[in-house]
């Protein structure tokens, strides 16, 4: 079945190749000429007779020169992404070598038919082709789905790594080698210090992808993969800032120091001035979003568009436009995701991550295409020394680094940590693109060529293929699992749950001064000016509607391990009765089986859960929307305590949703009235539907703890079991509504109703957005909790 | 061993900054503002350690009473039978781990306080049936005087194995 899959795979992309190949070929002979096929309306030359030659209706012609470059663009991109499908017809592959080993091979491979037939290849890493077309969209997708919180959390140790590191990168490996190149016997006296030092800056650039796919799937901690994931973005800023101040230097006979302190000074600029204009870029998207709810189609258009002006404009004046999209998309995100509707936001999602993927997926591609096709200049020692260099150097810069940075860190790097780190240090495409754009005064540019061909090749397949091997060897689990008990199984994860969320209950030291005097700001100033605040539709009601049905069409989707289970349900009566019933004898396949439910279905703790920035992968908002849906339910069933008493629960709605007519509004409203609760401050707004969520749980307190009855409390039940009780929150398998044991009124609650539901964070007194469901799960936004 | 000062310093800052009131005391409300411990499966329960029962409100020293099970255990500690149990030693540690199931305050872990941990838990493609089996499967594994649930000294054997010291802590609490 494989083989068949693969072997069909592999004949797709040869016939590709060819048709690739016999187009480009017809387009050759065919470009001359003016006009192919065509039949000339009339002649130029002279004609001796006059003929007359009648000229015949074509009824088959072919213009090809009209079409070729989006043709060929087209096969280009189909063709890598045949190779994206070819990979994952097996899991395996992916899991032991990196995507883009495959896409270089592949590449190779044409490269080398390509060659074979004297073709040249389109001129795709050509600067402005690269840097104009096919970087943003990459640079978009990794800011658009950065983590905020820990990014903003770890910003200095980033910032450390990505512009020290790469200062110390590049000063390291431009001096050594040019201290190689004085030693005569390799040839290479003719590259001065300063074109040393740039090719050192090219080759610094770190492109963790392969590393992080790793990382995810062992699961690292999550401040280490922000720093990896942070540092390769802004890494390449610097790398960029670095090459262009460079060449500006390269091109000097005499580098005085004003030159240099010139140099330091336009850094600064070009850094702080793109993070600038992205924050300004992203602040205007984020208000124009605030107008487009009569012309929702468009709104997508609105991120891109700005995104991509400010990369533009920040080109423009030669600073970094990197850094300017990155921060552009974290700015916008946050207000945009509020004020777009949910398909535009799925939408907004989904097409940064194909951009970023076909461009990433090109981008390796024609790196190995390009390789053969290009000329190189080929000098043993030069080339061993870049590598060995390189590598010494990312390690030494990594652990000197890290020496002065884990003092002030307060989850600090370990050795593994570190090692992970400098070993994940792979180089992409961007050291790629920029070798190519060295002028041709450089004389030895093939040799640079080469040089960084070979460490890109070296370091994504060598160290891409060998990291995972490597990284679960020293990360050798401890307890295998099947040594476990049930018990040992079901406690442990407890106990990580419980420390992580003591973890967050604590703030993890963040500095939360800043986190919080920012919060204030951002509360009072830009959230009234950049989110539209009455908007009808955003009613809780409407919410929990979408999230059901989400929720529902999600479970319809996946596969249903055990057929038998067809939901039972069953009611309080019924659990007594299983309790009386006799000890079941548990065999050794069940027990085995019963281990592979834990595994696979126990909810994984934050940290496990960073699968939103794979590349490959679309945020997965499951867990999060399920442990939602879950806490409502409880809710709802903790202030009922009428459900205490009824055993009876609804058995046959196994889908809930609104009753038609039902309507969530009045339900809360009567249940306020008749509580008549001071302490809640009750403003009028048209959010007042999801500001009752706050009376919600504190009358449950209140009802709860105190040992009387509540006069309303009969009332209100009536009301919850016919305005409510169809909103029961999906418990869609019909699991019976999990009832406490049955208790006295005078006993203390079993558990303190659980109060998930306030309006988010910020501010359950002020905006109270009503979206803390959609914020939650379905966008699962601004970084925090995004599984 | 108590808790540095500087610790104490931050985790009152902490505590002002959750205190959205400023009334000196945390309430319900104030802890689930924690967006996070919204998204843990068992966040109820962890909110719930913390008021003694009876009590809607939480102040300073009872937040870091409870914040202090989770320092990492002094492992040179001498056992001296005579000082009460520190409250990070292992044995503390573990009654706040089964405190979180036993919300009864019972002293034992019956078999729907068990499933009902597990129901939060589990995701929602498990069956009823499944979950049952499973926590039939616990009880039986670690109920040793037959009594069809867990006391505190059947869970405490049961993870005799576990490096619970490891586990439960913290490590910026030290």
């Amino acid at each position: 079945h494989f083989r068949l899959a693969a072997f069909c795979a592999l004949l797709l992309l040869l016939f590709f190749c060819t048709g690739g190949k016999c187009e480009i070929q017809s387009s050759n002979p065919a470009s001359p000429s003016a006009n192919p096929p065509v039949v000339k309306p009339f002649d130029h030359e002279p004609q001796p007779f006059p003929e007359e030659e009648k000229a015949n209706l074509p009824v088959f012609t072919m213009d090809y020169p009209r079409i070729q470059v989006p043709f060929e663009f087209t096969l280009w991109v189909l063709l890598a992404s045949f190779a994206k499908i070819g990979f994952h017809v097996s899991h395996k592959i992916t899991i032991w070598i990196p995507e883009s080993c495959l896409l270089i091979s592949i590449g190779l491979i044409v490269g080398a038919i390509m060659h074979s037939v004297k073709e040249e290849p389109p001129a795709v890493l050509s600067s402005n082709v690269f840097f104009l077309y096919m970087l943003p969209p990459i640079v978009l997708e990794n800011g658009y789905f950065m983590p905020t919180r820990p990014f903003f959390e770890n910003i200095g140790t980033v910032v450390w790594y990505a512009v020290v590191g790469t200062l110390w990168n590049s000063i390291g490996i431009g001096l050594s080698l040019f201290a190689i190149c004085q030693i005569e016997a390799f040839g290479v006296q003719d590259i001065n210090l300063q074109e040393n030092l740039l090719f050192a800056s090219i080759i610094s650039a770190v492109d963790p992808v392969a590393a992080l796919n790793v990382f995810e799937d062992i699961g690292v901690n999550e401040q280490l993969y922000i720093v990896i994931f942070g540092e390769g973005l802004f890494n390449d800023a610097v790398t960029v800032v670095l090459y262009n101040m460079f060449s500006f230097v390269a091109d000097m006979p005499v580098v005085e120091s004003t030159d240099v302190f010139l140099g330091v000074a336009r850094f600064f600029v070009v850094g702080i001035g793109g993070v600038l204009f992205g924050f300004l870029f992203g602040f205007v998207a984020a208000f124009t979003t605030r107008f487009t709810y009569n012309v929702r189609q468009i709104e997508p258009l609105f991120v891109f568009m700005y995104s991509y002006l400010a990369y533009l404009v920040a080109e423009l004046f030669a600073i970094s436009s990197i850094m300017a999209i990155v921060m552009c998309a974290i700015t916008m995100k946050y207000y945009v995701e509020e004020n777009v509707s949910q398909r535009s936001c799925t939408t907004i999602r989904h097409v940064v991550k194909m951009l970023a993927t076909i461009s990433e997926t090109l981008i390796f591609f024609f790196l190995g295409v390009v390789t053969i096709t290009t000329e190189h200049e080929w000098n043993w020692a030069y080339i061993l020394f870049t590598l060995l260099f390189a590598f010494v150097w990312r390690g030494l810069g990594i652990l000197v680094l890290t020496q002065i940075v884990n003092p002030f860190r307060t989850i600090q790097f370990n050795y593994k940590d570190q090692f992970g780190l400098a070993y994940g240090g792979l180089r992409g495409a961007i050291c790629f693109a920029l070798v190519f754009t060295l002028p041709d005064n450089i004389n030895r540019k093939n040799l640079f060529v080469t040089a960084s061909v070979a460490i890109i090749i070296f370091t994504v397949f060598i160290q891409g293929i060998s990291i995972r091997p490597i990284l679960e060897y020293i990360n050798i689990r401890r307890t295998n699992k099947d040594l476990n008990t049930i018990n040992v199984e079901v406690h442990s994860r407890l106990m990580e749950h419980v420390v992580c969320g003591i973890e967050d209950l604590c703030g993890q030291w963040s500095h939360y001064y800043w986190k919080d005097k920012f919060k204030k700001f951002n509360d009072r100033v830009l959230r009234r000016i950049l989110i539209r605040d009455s908007r009808a539709e955003s009613s809780i009601v409407a919410l929990y509607k979408k999230l059901e049905l989400q929720n529902a069409m999600e479970l319809l989707d996946t596969p249903m391990g055990d057929i038998s289970a067809a939901p039972s349900i069953v009611s309080l009566h019924d659990e007594k009765l299983a309790a009386s019933r006799p000890k079941k004898k548990f065999l050794a396949a069940d027990v085995k089986k019963m281990h592979d439910i834990l595994s696979k279905n126990m909810y994984q703790i934050r940290q496990k859960t960073i699968a939103f920035t794979s590349k490959h992968n679309l945020p997965n908002n499951s867990q999060a929307q399920e442990i939602l849906i879950r806490r409502h339910q409880s809710i709802r069933r903790s202030i009922r305590p009428g459900s205490f008493r009824d055993p009876v629960v609804h058995k046959s709605q196994k889908y809930y949703s609104l009753q038609p007519g039902g309507n969530l509004e009045s339900a809360f409203t009567l249940r306020r009235r008749s509580h008549g609760d001071g302490k809640v401050a009750n403003r009028d707004s048209p959010r007042s539907s999801s500001r009752s969520l706050v009376p919600l749980s504190r009358l449950g307190t209140l009802r709860e703890s105190d040992p009387r009855q509540q006069p309303g409390a009969p009332g209100v039940d009536t009301v919850d079991e016919r305005g409510l009780g169809s909103l029961k929150g999906s418990s869609l398998r019909g699991r019976k509504a999990p009832l406490p044991a049955p208790r006295k009124p005078a006993r203390p609650p079993p558990l303190p109703p659980p109060r998930g539901w306030v309006p988010d964070n910020q501010d359950s007194q002020e905006e109270g957005t009503g979206r803390p469901l959609i914020r939650h799960s379905s966008q699962g936004s601004r970084g925090s909790w995004r599984p | 061993m108590k808790i540095s000062p500087a610790h104490i310093i931050r985790l009152y800052d902490r505590f002002e900054f959750l205190d959205k009131e400023g009334s000196g005391q945390l309430r319900l409300e104030d802890f689930a503002e924690v967006k996070e411990l919204a998204m843990n499966p068992i966040g109820d329960r962890i909110i719930g350690a913390f008021f003694s029962p009876g009590q809607e409100t939480v102040d300073f020293p009872s937040f870091v009473r409870i914040l202090a099970h989770f320092r990492p255990t002094d492992k040179n500690r001498a056992k001296d039978s005579t000082q009460p149990e520190p409250v990070n030693s292992r044995t503390s540690k573990l009654k706040f781990a089964f405190q979180l199931y036993d919300q009864d305050r019972d002293g034992k872990i019956s078999r729907a306080e068990l499933l009902q941990v597990l129901r939060e838990m589990l995701g929602m493609q498990v069956t009823e049936e499944q979950l049952e089996s499973i926590a039939d499967r616990a009880i039986q594994e670690a109920d040793l005087d037959r009594d069809d649930a867990i006391s505190f000294e059947e869970f405490r054997k049961s993870l005799e194995k576990v490096n619970i010291e490891h586990k439960m802590s913290i490590r910026f609490l030290r």
